[in-house]
């Protein structure tokens, strides 16, 4: 669903060229796959999209584990399409970034080899149905307050892919405080289960715009390529702002006692997440790293007869059509 | 003329049981035009409800991205045709079962499905196998189900045949690459083949209430979808490579209730947030 510490790529071309590319970025135009980049713009392009469309990819496992027990047909068909969607949204990105001159496969190959990152936040486990509920209200709503700027972005591709994916996960967002509508609403069980999973994803959601700007070093780099353009405090603060009230609308708790009001900066103070949690999550250490990326592995190694498959059929139908063209002249 | 008995006890019965409470009237009589159709209708969204769970298994897991897409659309079709008949079969049934009330609130001697649907995914070749022979049965019943006598079953077949036209394409165009692949994809397509082909013949076994069903026009009888079956079948097998077993043993029972085990290994995690919490609402 989104990218976090993206690590720019230092740049070593002509400064000529440098400060060509620059002005085209500053006047708003869209740098397209043909035109020249520098190798850093490249290289940290790939590493965001690349990661951005694995978290798509390790994003279906969370929200998949509720599909086989969702309560009723319809709540069912709605996280079918949901996770569809995502599979969708990894599937446009992994094409805006090959636009960039590197494969799916390859990019695959990092991500099960752990040299390429997702979103931390699908290392967390989904435990109760609100759950999917809290996933569509925060985590995609966090994702939404990320990827609506960027659909600003310098690079054509992933702008295009942006706009996209933006429709449908405002869609998802709602469907997800739909659910949350309904639990919190519900039987006293139901009203627990909501606040059980506020309480659970409330920190990992606001650790999803990255540690503060004072602590992200690869910021600067990136806003001036226009890759990134709020920053993470702006985008965190946004977002704290919009779901309080989204929560007392729900009669749900936000689980931070500092929570308050501030008249002054016309925004709500809050507590910053344990950022020693979020770290260790990234070293490997969060509720389900261990299990997300086996899945991944198992999928993908259990599936090498079937890609093979396809691929022989398709070789011998190729030299079938073309003895066939042979005989024929 | 002064009503029979029947007439009297029947809708005295309802209205007594409705006072009783609990909203459930009396059950259907068996062998009754109203509870044959149910169990047609029931039999038509337990298969789509059940192959729909499996398929949803796989979301996340799927050997290509491509791949997660197409199942997670097929499923999403089959929960969308079990809404359907489902919600048709509570209608006629006229106890005020939704169909959440039938998916979720019945056990599994309730349950018409065959037993082909809930047979374990295994591998990707052995769900795809699945798919197939269920999609080969799959669209001509809705076929034949568009000139239903009953114009609510004939319109549920006319959207379901659209979809089901893309899965019959999928599935048997994977079959053949598959089974003409390489020697891995082939044999493992071969034993998917072997090992399901004991479980497609229920489809065309039918019993008395598919008889009286057929009579009235309005579910064809299970036998008359064979020959359609065999053609699609034997063809894609052939173009396949994929040797066609010569066994007409057919396991059976889904149909009449008598299900594997692992129908209730299936229930019950579907049902589970139902069971665990009656009267929510979701």
């Amino acid at each position: 669903m989104y990218a976090q510490m993206v690590k720019s790529e230092a740049t070593n071309d002509d400064p000529e060229m440098l400060a060509a590319f620059q002005a085209r970025i500053d006047a708003g135009e869209k740098i397209e796959p043909k035109d020249w980049m520098p190798e850093g713009y490249r290289k940290t392009l790939i590493r965001q999209i690349g990661q951005h469309a694995h978290s798509e990819i390790v994003g279906q496992l969370p929200e998949g584990n509720w599909i086989t027990r969702a309560p009723t047909l319809e709540r069912k068909a709605i996280l079918l399409a949901k996770v569809q969607d995502e599979a969708g949204h990894g599937l446009y990105l992994y094409c805006a970034a090959e636009t960039l001159g590197i494969s799916r496969d390859e990019m695959t190959e990092m991500l099960l080899s752990g040299r390429m990152k997702y979103s931390s936040i699908f290392n967390y486990p989904t435990l109760n149905w609100a759950d999917i509920g809290a996933v569509g209200w925060l985590v995609d709503g966090a994702a939404i307050m990320n990827q609506v700027p960027l659909q600003r972005t310098s690079f054509g591709p992933y702008s295009r892919a942006m706009i996209r994916i933006c429709k449908e996960e405002s869609f998802h967002q709602r469907q997800g405080y739909d659910i949350m509508m309904k639990m919190a609403q519900g039987t006293p069980e139901q009203k627990q289960m909501a606040q059980d999973a506020l309480n659970r994803y409330w920190y990992p959601s606001l650790m999803m715009f990255g540690p503060s700007d004072k602590d992200s070093v690869h910021s600067a780099q990136s806003m001036a390529w226009k890759i990134k353009i709020n920053t993470n405090d702006e985008l965190r603060q946004k977002f704290v702002d919009q779901t309080v009230q989204q929560a007392k609308y729900l009669g749900l708790t936000i689980p931070d006692l500092a929570l308050k009001w501030n008249e002054e900066k016309g925004g709500h103070d809050f507590s910053e997440p344990d950022w020693s949690e979020f770290y260790e999550v990234l070293k490997g250490n969060g509720p389900c790293n261990t299990d997300r990326i086996e899945a991944r592995q198992k999928a993908w190694e259990d599936g090498a007869w079937f890609r093979e498959g396809l691929m022989a059929h398709a070789k011998k139908a190729e030299a079938r059509r073309a003895s066939a063209k042979v005989a024929a002249e | 003329m002064a009503p029979s008995l029947s007439d009297i006890m029947t809708p005295d019965a309802a209205e007594l049981a409705r006072a009783a409470g609990g909203g459930a009237s009396a059950p259907l009589e068996m062998g009754s035009p109203g509870h044959d159709l149910f169990v047609g209708l029931a039999r038509l969204g337990d298969n789509t409800l059940i192959l729909g769970h499996r398929v949803s298994e796989w979301c996340g897991h799927a050997p290509v991205l491509e791949e997660d897409i197409a199942l997670a659309n097929m499923a999403l079709d089959l929960i969308g045709q079990t809404q359907l008949w489902l919600g048709l079969a509570g209608e006629v049934e006229g106890r005020g079962r939704s169909a959440d009330d039938l998916a979720f609130l019945r056990d599994a001697w309730h349950f018409y499905n065959i037993l082909l649907v809930e047979r374990p995914n295994r591998d990707f070749g052995h769900t795809l196998m699945r798919q197939f022979l269920f999609d080969a049965w799959h669209q001509p019943m809705l076929k034949a189900l568009e000139g239903s006598s009953d114009a609510r079953i004939a319109e549920v077949a006319m959207k379901a045949g659209k979809e089901v036209a893309y899965h019959i394409e999928r599935s048997a165009d994977l079959v053949i690459r598959l089974g003409d692949g390489t020697e891995e994809s082939h044999a493992r397509m071969q034993d998917a083949l072997d090992r399901l082909w004991p479980y497609a013949g229920e489809m065309f076994i039918g019993d008395e209430i598919d008889a009286r069903l057929a009579e009235a026009g309005t579910i064809p009888a299970p036998e008359s979808l064979r020959g359609a079956w065999d053609e699609t079948v034997n063809a894609v097998l052939a173009e396949a490579t994929l040797t066609r077993p010569d066994s007409g043993f057919a396991h059976k029972g889904g149909r009449q209730g008598r299900h594997t085990e692992h129908m209730g290994h299936i229930l019950s995690s579907m049902q589970w947030l139902q069971r665990a919490y009656p009267g929510a609402t979701w």
